[in-house]
C-alpha cells in the first residue's frame, strides 16, 4: 500500500549541464504518480531527450536527485535500474540474431532466470505477432516488425515503469494501433509509462497525464482533460502551439 | 553466471554469423602460414638443395680454368650453363637481364697464366725467404708434364703469345641480376673464390715442389695436402640436444599464428565500437548489469578463438604441410609450456584488441589503427626480420612489442627445444603487457562511466 502512494518518478532540483554549455536542466522538478500514463512532450531541442537519459541513467546529472518509487538512482547503484524498462527511439537490439536470441540475452541482463525468460519470450511474441518468424534473423525485419521486437524487450522484465522515448516513429498505421493498445493493457497491468513522442494526437489517445517542457523548464503540467479545460482548447496540438510558439526551434 | 553464459552465448552468435570476421580471423592467418611457409621453404631449398644457374664464359684455353670450373661444379651449389668464350660481356648482361641465369661468370683468356705467373712469384719469395736460388721456380713454370702439366702447358700457352704476364689480382668477372638478394649473392661468391683458392693453392704447391725437388708433385701428395682438409659440422644450439636443423616451417608455424592471434583485432576491437555505437549498447546502459560482464564475456569468447587458431594453425603445420610436400611441424616436448605460451599470447591478442576497442571511437580507426599496429608490432617484435638483425635503435620498441615475447617464447620450445624454465623470462613480460593492457582498458570503461 505504501508503494501505491509512492510516486512511480520524482525528480527534485535537478540540473544538468553539457560540458562547455549553458545549463540545460535548472532546479527541475517532476512528480510522476505510479499507475499513471505520463506523456513528455516539447519542441526539438527543449530537452525532452536529455531529461529520458537522466531518468534511465544514461546520464549523471550535475546536481538534483532522481527517485524511482521511492528508490534513489545512483551511477553506482545498478539495482534500481530493474525497476523500470527502456524502449529507445533508436532499434537497440542485435540484427543478426533472431527476435528470441535477442530476448534470451536481453532477459538474462535484466536480470531474469532461464525458464522466465523462455514463458515471457513465448508470451511477447505471440502479443506482439513475431511468433512466425521467432527464428529469422531481425536484421531482415520490417521497421514496424523491428519497433516491436524494441518493445518486446524493453518489457521483457515486467518493468514497474517504463520509458518510451518515441516507440512508433515510421511505422504504419496498423503498428501503431497495435502498439498502444498494448501499451494501454501494460498499463491496466500497473506498469507506469513515461512517453515522449511528436504525435500528439496519438499521445492524446494514450496519455491520461502530460507535461509540456520547453527550454528546460515545464511550461504546462496536468491532467490532459484539465489542462485543455484550463487553455480552453480541444486538442493537444494546439495548446503546445500555443504554450511553446511556431518559430523553428532546432536551428 | 547465468548473465555471463547468455552473454557468451550472444557473442558466439554474433562471432558465427559474422563472415568476414571469421575469415579475417582464420582464412587469411591459414592462407598466410601456407603461402609464406611454402615460399620460405623453396628458397631454404634453392639454397640447400636445388643449384644454382651460373652462365660460364670461358675465355681462357689454358687447363687452370677448367680446374677451376670442375671445382666450382663440385662444390654442387651451381648448375653451369657453359656459353661461348667469343661472346661479349654485354651478351653475357643480356643473357642475365633476360633471367637466362641469376648469375654470370667470365674467365678472362689469360686466366691461367695469371695463376701460373703469381705461384711463380710466390715460390720466387718462398725461396728467397728460405735462402734458396729462386730461378729454379721460374724454370718450374716452363716444365711440361703430360699428366698434371697445367701450369706447364698454361705457361706454354702465355708463352706462345710472347706476352709477359703480370701477377696481379685475378680479373674474374662475376655477373649478377639485381633481384638476387645480398646475403644469396655472398654466399655464391664465397664459394667461387673458394674454388679459386683451390686452384691457386694448388698452383703453388705444384710450383713450390718442383721448384725444391727438380720434379712433379705426386698425386697421391698433392691429394693428401689438398684435400684432407679440416671437416666442418653445423651443430644446432639446442637445450634439448636434438640435432635437426630447424626448417622453414618451425620458423613460420610460431610466427604466424601469433600473428593471426593478433588480428583479432579485427572482429573483436571493431566489434566493441560498433556495439558502443549503436542502440543495444544504450539498452545495455540502462539495464541492472554492469557492462563489465560483456568485456569479460569477450574475453572468453576470443580466448577460445585464438586458441582454436593456433590448435588450426599447428594442425596444419603437423598434418597438412607433410602432404603438399612442406616440412612437418616438430612440436615442442613441454606440452603444459606450449598450452601456457599459446593461452597467454591469446590473452595477450585479445587483452589489446578491447583496448583498441573501449578508447576507438568509430570502426574505421579501430579497424585502421588495428590492422595498422598489428603489423607494425609484428614488425618491430621480429615476425617479419629476425630480432637479432635489427637495428640497435629498435631494440626498445621490440621490448614493448607484446609479439616479440609471444614469439620468443614459442621460438624457445619450438626451435630450442627449451622447457617452461626457459622460456619464463618471456612468459613473465608477456604477462606484465596484459596486466598493464587490462588496466588501461578498465581505466578507459571507468572514466566512460561504463562500468
Amino acid at each position: 500500500m505504501a508503494l501505491m502512494s509512492t510516486p512511480a518518478l520524482r525528480i527534485s532540483q535537478l540540473s544538468f549541464r553539457y560540458p562547455g554549455q549553458d545549463p540545460l536542466l535548472d532546479r527541475f522538478g517532476l512528480i510522476v504518480p505510479a499507475g499513471s500514463r505520463f506523456g513528455l512532450f516539447g519542441p526539438n531541442g527543449a530537452g525532452k531527450t536529455t531529461l529520458m537519459h537522466l531518468m534511465t541513467g544514461l546520464l549523471t546529472a550535475t546536481s538534483g536527485s532522481i527517485e524511482l518509487f521511492g528508490k534513489v538512482m545512483h551511477p553506482g547503484n545498478r539495482s534500481v535500474n530493474s525497476l523500470f524498462g527502456f524502449v529507445p527511439q533508436d532499434f537497440a537490439f542485435y540484427e543478426d540474431l533472431t527476435p528470441v536470441e535477442n530476448l534470451e540475452f536481453f532477459g538474462a541482463w535484466s536480470g531474469l532466470g532461464r525458464s522466465a525468460i523462455g514463458e515471457r519470450t513465448n508470451e511477447l511474441l505471440t502479443i506482439l505477432g513475431l511468433a512466425d518468424v521467432r527464428d529469422r534473423k531481425v536484421g531482415q525485419f520490417s521497421g514496424g516488425m523491428k519497433r516491436r521486437v524494441n518493445l518486446a524487450i524493453g518489457v521483457i522484465h515486467r518493468p514497474r515503469l517504463l520509458f518510451l522515448d518515441e516507440p512508433t516513429v515510421g511505422v504504419d498505421v496498423q503498428t501503431r494501433a497495435a502498439i498502444i493498445n498494448y501499451l494501454k493493457q501494460l498499463n491496466q497491468q500497473g506498469t507506469t509509462l513515461i512517453y515522449t513522442s511528436h504525435q500528439l494526437s496519438e499521445a492524446e489517445d494514450l496519455c491520461d497525464r502530460v507535461a509540456l517542457i520547453d527550454q528546460g523548464q515545464i511550461v504546462a503540467h496536468d491532467t490532459l482533460d484539465q489542462l485543455l479545460a484550463t487553455h480552453r482548447m480541444d486538442g493537444l496540438e494546439g495548446l503546445f502551439l500555443r504554450l511553446t510558439g511556431k518559430a523553428y526551434r532546432d536551428l | 553466471m547465468f548473465k555471463l553464459k547468455a552473454t557468451i552465448l550472444k557473442d558466439v552468435r554474433v562471432l558465427m554469423r559474422d563472415r568476414i570476421g571469421l575469415i579475417f580471423m582464420f582464412g587469411m592467418p591459414i592462407l598466410l602460414v601456407l603461402i609464406v611457409t611454402s615460399i620460405q621453404n623453396s628458397t631454404f631449398e634453392l639454397v640447400n638443395k636445388n643449384k644454382v644457374t651460373l652462365l660460364v664464359c670461358n675465355r681462357d684455353s689454358g687447363v687452370l680454368a677448367v680446374q677451376f670450373l670442375q671445382a666450382v661444379d663440385k662444390i654442387g651449389f651451381f648448375q653451369l650453363v657453359p656459353v661461348a668464350g667469343s661472346i661479349t660481356d654485354d651478351s653475357v648482361r643480356d643473357r642475365i637481364r633476360h633471367k637466362d641465369a641469376l648469375l654470370g661468370l667470365v674467365i678472362p683468356a689469360d686466366f691461367s697464366a695469371r695463376i701460373v705467373a703469381r705461384a711463380r712469384t710466390v715460390t720466387g719469395k718462398v725461396q728467397v725467404s728460405f735462402g734458396l736460388d729462386s730461378t729454379v721456380a721460374g724454370s718450374a713454370g716452363s716444365g711440361s708434364r703430360s699428366g698434371l702439366g697445367t701450369a706447364g702447358d698454361a705457361g706454354g700457352s702465355v708463352g706462345s703469345v710472347g706476352r709477359v704476364v703480370s701477377a696481379d689480382s685475378l680479373p674474374v668477372k662475376i655477373f649478377y641480376h639485381p633481384v638476387l638478394q645480398t646475403s644469396f649473392r655472398k654466399s655464391a661468391e664465397g664459394a667461387l673464390y673458394s674454388a679459386l683458392q683451390l686452384v691457386e693453392s694448388k698452383q703453388i704447391l705444384r710450383t713450390l715442389y718442383y721448384s725444391l725437388n727438380e720434379k712433379e708433385l705426386p698425386d697421391s701428395l698433392e691429394h693428401e695436402l689438398l684435400s684432407n682438409r679440416t671437416p666442418l659440422i653445423e651443430l644446432p644450439v639446442s637445450r634439448d640436444g636434438n640435432r635437426d636443423t630447424p626448417n622453414a616451417t618451425q620458423h613460420n608455424i610460431p610466427a604466424w599464428t601469433i600473428f593471426a592471434m593478433f588480428f583479432v583485432v579485427i572482429s573483436l576491437g571493431s566489434g566493441i565500437v560498433r556495439e558502443k555505437r549503436n542502440g543495444s549498447f544504450i539498452r545495455l546502459k540502462t539495464l541492472p548489469t554492469s557492462y563489465a560482464v560483456a568485456i569479460f564475456s569477450k574475453q572468453i569468447t576470443y580466448l577460445v578463438v585464438t586458441l582454436i587458431q593456433a590448435g588450426v594453425i599447428f594442425a596444419i603445420g603437423a598434418w597438412l604441410f607433410p602432404v603438399i610436400g612442406l616440412p612437418v611441424l616438430n612440436f615442442p616436448s613441454d606440452w603444459p609450456a606450449l598450452l601456457l605460451v599459446t593461452f597467454l599470447s591469446g590473452w595477450c591478442a585479445v587483452s589489446y584488441a578491447i583496448c583498441i576497442g573501449v578508447f576507438a571511437r568509430t570502426e574505421e580507426q579501430a579497424n585502421g589503427f588495428g590492422a595498422v599496429s598489428i603489423v607494425i608490432l609484428a614488425a618491430v617484435g621480429g615476425l617479419m626480420v629476425p630480432s637479432f638483425a635489427m637495428p640497435g635503435s629498435f631494440h626498445l620498441a621490440m621490448k614493448i612489442s607484446p609479439l616479440h615475447w609471444s614469439l620468443e617464447a614459442y621460438y624457445g620450445l619450438f626451435l630450442e627445444g627449451g622447457r617452461l624454465k626457459d622460456v619464463l623470462a618471456n612468459i613473465l613480460s608477456l604477462f606484465l603487457i596484459i596486466a598493464a593492457l587490462q588496466g588501461l582498458s578498465f581505466w578507459g570503461l571507468k572514466r566512460k562511466n561504463l562500468i
